[in-house]
């Protein structure tokens, strides 16, 4: 069974819709839970994928999660339209925040967001173009013993 | 220490529960209005006080599997959070007591705080 795709479901989020944020991290959520996964998988997964998608939201004009679950791991990929991270690891640094007062008022924007996602990964892939948008790819081993090639 | 103990505490409004939920037992609380930190920091099972009333505070909630959420400065959720609360089956409290206040009480009265790091543990 190995290599074999168990399900693969790609989702639209759209930036600025804040009514929406966070729908498909649920709908992820939701979905592992279904397919019997860890619980501490889905919880680490479904905060790495949150912090993305509002992200997104925040940030972009629109981006594409793509959740990938194999028998090694759970795998989303995601690709947004928007104007991109000229220093990443200025970025990447926790407490670094370039939110507006809007953003903190919705919850977000303490400068967490991105090392929390690269805590809650086992591998944490990141790419940024300004003025096109930023490529996240993250990966959570489902037996943390048996790194598998991603 | 039973949620139904933490509403007599903080003389809470139940928005949302059955009496079940209300004998959830909540072993430890973590309080913030930036969900950013309660993702960074919160642990399962927790209780969740905050004054941020949109929707977001419930989706935190849920992606972090706390048990109940609290509302300080007699806030409530707004409609979206409220709906999402009980689809998820969130219980949700609301009180008029301001954030610290609302978590001195409770800390006095036996709800630790999430576990802290190790280097806090060391100091």
């Amino acid at each position: 069974m190995s290599g074999e795709n168990v399900l693969s479901q790609s989702f639209e989020i759209i930036g600025g819709n804040f009514g929406r944020a966070g729908k498909a991290s649920t709908t992820v959520k939701d979905i592992l839970k279904e397919l019997g996964i860890d619980p501490s998988i889905i919880r680490r997964t479904a905060i790495a994928t949150y912090e993305a998608e509002m992200n997104v939201v925040m940030y972009a004009e629109k981006g594409e999660m793509t959740l990938r679950v194999t028998p090694e791991m759970v795998h989303l990929h995601l690709q947004d339209q928007g104007p991109g991270i000229p220093d990443i690891k200025l970025a990447m640094k926790e407490g670094y925040s370039t939110a507006t007062p809007e953003m903190r008022e919705m919850g977000f924007g303490a400068g967490m967001g991105l090392p929390n996602i690269k805590k809650n990964s086992d591998l944490f892939e990141i790419s940024s173009e300004v003025g096109k948008g930023t490529r996240l790819e993250i990966f959570i081993y489902l037996n943390p013993k048996v790194k598998a090639n991603p | 220490m039973k949620l139904r103990e933490i509403q007599r505490l903080l003389q809470a409004e139940v928005v949302w529960g059955t009496e079940a939920l209300l004998e959830t037992n909540i072993e430890c609380a973590c309080s913030a209005d930036l969900m950013s930190d309660v993702l960074a920091f919160g642990q399962p099972g927790q209780l969740l006080l905050t004054g941020l009333s949109n929707a977001q505070s419930v989706r935190t909630a849920d992606i972090l599997e706390a048990k109940a959420i609290v509302y300080v400065r007699g806030k409530w959720p707004d409609e979206e959070g409220l709906e999402l609360a009980m689809v998820k089956g969130i219980p949700v409290l609301s009180t008029k007591r301001m954030m610290y206040e609302a978590c001195g009480i409770l800390y006095t009265h036996g709800l630790q705080g999430i576990l802290v790091s190790d280097t806090i543990k060391k100091e």
